[in-house]
């Protein structure tokens, strides 16, 4: 995790930059901790022992795959259905990636691998959106990531901790942390009318899907039609 | 630590490490195609709306569009996240106003 000298201009020095990536993670935290305990809480509801809910937040990271993951465990559904949904979910991941390149492609591939493991919808839109006005470094970056992925396991395990005497999360409100992110992010998604029309199409195929046969693949399934549409349309909808 | 937690723990990393990583280290010699790209650029949005609409609309496995406290939730938590873009704002709004619609 040591940051890449070619990338720090020489007059520049590690610290201020990790504390500026830091200071930038602040509304991601605020954002971590609810849903973080809330996953917590969660897991320990759905069978997770205490290691294995925080193991699951340092290893994965990815919140609405963890509530999916756990979720989909609760109402036992079988692993490989588990493990291929959440892939599917994480998928969006690669587009990120791909957006990061023009900006990181100086550091080395070793740095940038390290870098990906800490990618999310959050951290990505708070970098991105930095390095419009300012050069992409890696210590403000590996800062960014790394702070909000420990108030990201810090949460976690709080909510574990918590889970055995709160009872029933729903009291809490919890049951809607994870609708309410998806909400947030699916809002901060919908930018042109292409996209609207394809977010409606996968809320109705996913429904219409859901209700005729029961399971989890209706994410898959409509999110695979409604891209495809999303693209076949495109002669139509590109003049919105 | 059971089992089967534990492949599904470690498999979904590498499945979502995977997707993180790769464009990152290897994009800026490979080109993935353009369609595919543009097909991509939809999975988002697409996906967030395939996982909300069912938690919304079908919270008990059935169509329910009255009295249904998290159609209820949505409203207020829509307008906060629309209004103030704000992450934070937008969850503790959807967690007050599900307290509010429960009871």
């Amino acid at each position: 995790m040591q940051p890449q000298d070619e990338i720090v201009p020489r007059n520049v020095t590690v610290a201020p930059l990790m504390w500026q990536g830091v200071r930038a993670a602040l509304p991601i935290v605020l954002g971590y901790l609810p849903l973080g305990f809330a996953y917590g809480v969660l897991a320990r509801e759905a069978g997770f022992n205490l290691v294995e809910t925080v193991l699951m937040s340092v290893l994965l990271y990815a919140g609405s795959g963890q509530f999916i993951a756990v979720s989909m465990f609760s109402s036992g559904v079988a692993a490989a259905a588990i493990i291929f949904t959440v892939f599917l979910v994480n998928l969006r991941h690669l587009l990120f990636s791909a957006s990061l390149v023009p900006y990181l492609r100086r550091s080395r591939p070793g740095a940038l691998a390290l870098l990906a493991a800490e990618i999310t919808d959050e951290t990505f839109a708070v970098a991105i959106n930095h390095y419009r006005d300012h050069e992409a470094q890696l210590p403000y970056h590996f800062a960014l990531n790394l702070a909000a992925h420990s108030s990201w396991v810090l949460a976690s395990l709080l909510g574990a901790l918590a889970g055995n005497f709160m009872g029933d999360p729903a009291r809490f409100g919890f049951n809607f942390a994870l609708p309410a992110m998806f909400i947030i992010l699916l809002v901060m998604q919908l930018k042109d009318k292409k996209t609207l029309i394809v977010a409606t199409f996968a809320a109705l195929f996913s429904v219409v899907i859901a209700l005729l046969w029961p399971g989890s693949w209706n994410i898959i399934l409509a999110t695979i039609i409604a891209a495809t549409l999303g693209v076949i349309l495109e002669p139509w909808t590109g003049k919105f | 630590m059971d089992r089967q937690i534990l492949i599904i723990i470690l498999s979904t990393a590498v499945v979502t490490y995977l997707p993180r990583m790769l464009p990152l280290v290897i994009l800026s010699r490979m080109r993935l195609p353009e369609v595919f790209l543009r097909w991509l650029g939809y999975v988002p949005a697409a996906v967030l709306a395939a996982l909300l609409a069912p938690g919304l609309l079908l919270p008990e496995g059935k169509i329910s569009l009255t009295g249904n406290p998290y159609l209820l939730a949505a409203v207020p938590t829509w307008i906060v996240a629309l209004k103030t873009r704000s992450m934070a704002l937008t969850i503790l709004t959807g967690m007050v106003a599900m307290i509010l619609c429960q009871h």
